[in-house]
């Protein structure tokens, strides 16, 4: 062995204190939290109130039912896209499919809040303006509208993150051989033919990855949320990032708003153990 | 041929199509962002006759932007250099010494990454709240311990690649493990090291919600902070707010512009393994 034990400890150490400090520790504390009717200052032990009120609770229902609605939907729009985004810039290797790439990925540089707030422009200015030259209802006040509203974040997430999942299938799709293609081609397989019996098989892994990361994306969604709609109207677009955000610093219920964390939780944990199992199974 | 030619054509309008309809809105918002109210109010779609570049003006000083960019930049090397450093060395140490121990760490740091970080906030909050340890020195030690689990992830898969042998040959040579790692290991992993301080600079430069909580004294606040106050304060004054997101997003596109590809490598990178 070529590291003594103390060695090995110093390593490891203050690596083990960080996760400790930040994450272990609120974690544990969080869970007891969820059990008290603290708001931040007083507490008591109130045990399983927090959660049984919670699932009587209609705006956290909504907020819950909310994220799962915005999951879906932009899960399947993002990994769809993504890999459209992916055929395209892979068809041949040039610069324009290069400015490409860099075009499609561009939105995810940055942060949640700036593109929140140039999608309220886009939603409320550009579309009033196309709107009226057009002469078309559509384009009017879609962020004061509870349904308008939702697609308006689905529209700026997909934005966002089209181009990240892009660069997943990329990196699978430059995997495939090219020669496994070359010979299909030979073959006299047809373009769909070897996009359906070559290229998407090979990507079932990368299927996994990008569904995994869009969902755990969106469920843990709050800067774009906030800087776009800030739940509103009347909190019909808040999802449950920001329910538990605004019930813990802007209601005090800090122990409310914790069980409604520790839910979050288990839904993040319930999807990812769902995406290890799917995993496991593709590669049998 | 005149087919395959004309078939060529056309995908290469269709993709110019999306790829202009995909930059669109970085577009308008730079044109805006160079107007006065009028032009924004008659056609926010493109170009007017009303040309100023004196909103970059006021919003270079209603953001404060020389000073937020400092702490931005403060709080991001900050954060990444600590992160780069106590992942690399833990992940060295389970990577070569297998135990028990080794893979409880690296269990761990899989199980912390699934928590969300709305599902610790509260806690975290109040705990460096109660010895009143806020502000950027606390930020950048709440960055690192969010960041160092994925990190340690993806470091330990590196090191994993680097053959044990170039380990015991610096040992032979009389280097001490802290040495071997410094001065063989640690550099043979540098497209790694790139990854993570990219992905990390990346997450903790843009953050909102997390500096949000934690920053409470003036002159302490990020871009993103400035930005979401600013903002409220321009309310119907569309070209100041969009010559100040613009100013935001001027450092990262330039910087993505520089290290396109080993940007794009490592967020492939990230996700991946």
């Amino acid at each position: 062995m070529l590291i003594k034990k103390h060695q090995y400890w110093a390593f490891v150490l203050p690596a083990l204190l960080f996760i400790i400090l930040i994450i272990a520790l609120p974690f544990l504390i969080g869970i007891y939290y969820s059990f008290t009717d603290s708001n931040g200052l007083n507490s008591s032990f109130i045990g399983l109130k927090n959660y049984q009120i919670l699932f009587r609770d209609t705006i956290f229902l909504q907020s819950l039912w909310l994220t799962v609605k915005f999951s879906v939907v932009s899960v399947l729009l993002i990994n769809l896209i993504g890999l459209a985004f992916a055929l395209i810039v892979t068809s041949s290797d040039n610069r324009f499919n290069k400015a490409l790439r860099t075009i499609f990925f561009m939105p995810n540089l940055i942060g949640g809040i700036l593109l929140g707030f140039i999608w309220q422009f886009i939603f409320t200015s550009a579309f009033k303006a196309l709107g009226g030259s057009l002469n078309l209802d559509f384009f009017n006040g879609w962020l004061s509208d509870p349904a308008t509203g939702f697609w308006g974040i689905v529209i700026l997430f997909v934005w966002q993150m089209s181009g990240y999942i892009m660069l997943i299938y990329v990196s699978f799709l430059n995997s495939i051989p090219q020669n496994t293609i070359q010979a299909a081609r030979l073959d006299g397989a047809e373009r769909w033919q070897i996009l359906m019996f070559i290229k998407l098989p090979q990507l079932a892994p990368a299927f996994t990855i990008s569904l995994f990361l869009t969902l755990a994306n969106s469920f843990k969604l709050y800067e774009q949320n906030l800087a776009l709609t800030n739940g509103g109207p009347y909190r019909s677009t808040e999802m449950i990032s920001m329910y538990i955000y605004n019930t813990a610093f802007v209601n005090f219920q800090q122990g409310y708003a914790q069980a409604a964390g520790i839910i979050l939780f288990f839904c993040v944990t319930l999807v990812s153990f769902l995406q290890l199992a799917l995993s496991r199974r593709g590669e049998r | 041929m005149l087919q395959k030619r004309s078939r060529k054509f056309i995908s290469l309008t269709i993709f110019s199509i999306i790829g202009l309809f995909w930059v669109y809105p970085f577009v308008i918002v730079v044109i805006n962002s160079m107007k006065g109210k009028r032009g924004v109010f008659q056609n926010p779609l493109w170009f007017t006759k009303d040309f100023s570049l004196n909103n970059f003006k006021t919003a270079f000083q209603a953001l404060d932007f020389a000073h937020s960019f400092f702490n931005s930049l403060i709080i991001t090397l900050g954060s990444v250099a600590l992160i780069t450093v106590v992942s690399a060395a833990a992940a060295y140490a389970i990577s070569r010494v297998k135990g028990p121990f080794s893979s409880i760490i690296y269990y761990i740091c899989a199980g912390t990454m699934l928590i969300p970080f709305q599902s610790i906030m509260i806690p975290l909050l109040s705990l460096f709240g109660k010895v009143d340890f806020l502000n950027r020195t606390s930020l950048i030690i709440m960055n690192t311990g969010l960041s160092v689990s994925l990190s340690i992830i993806l470091y330990y898969g590196a090191f994993q690649g680097v053959s044990k042998s170039l380990d015991e040959a610096a040992a032979l040579d009389g280097a001490y493990p802290l040495k071997t790692f410094v001065f063989v290991i640690f550099p043979a992993v540098s497209p790694m090291t790139g990854t993570v301080i990219i992905l990390n600079a990346m997450k903790i430069w843009n953050d909102y919600l997390l500096p949000s909580l934690v920053v409470n004294k003036d002159g302490m606040y990020t871009i993103p902070l400035k930005m979401y106050s600013f903002f409220g304060e321009t309310n119907s004054e569309w070209q100041l707010a969009l010559a100040g997101l613009v100013l935001s997003m001027i450092p990262i596109i330039v910087l993505f512009l520089l290290l396109q590809k080993q940007v794009m490598t490592s967020v492939t990178e990230g996700a991946i393994k």
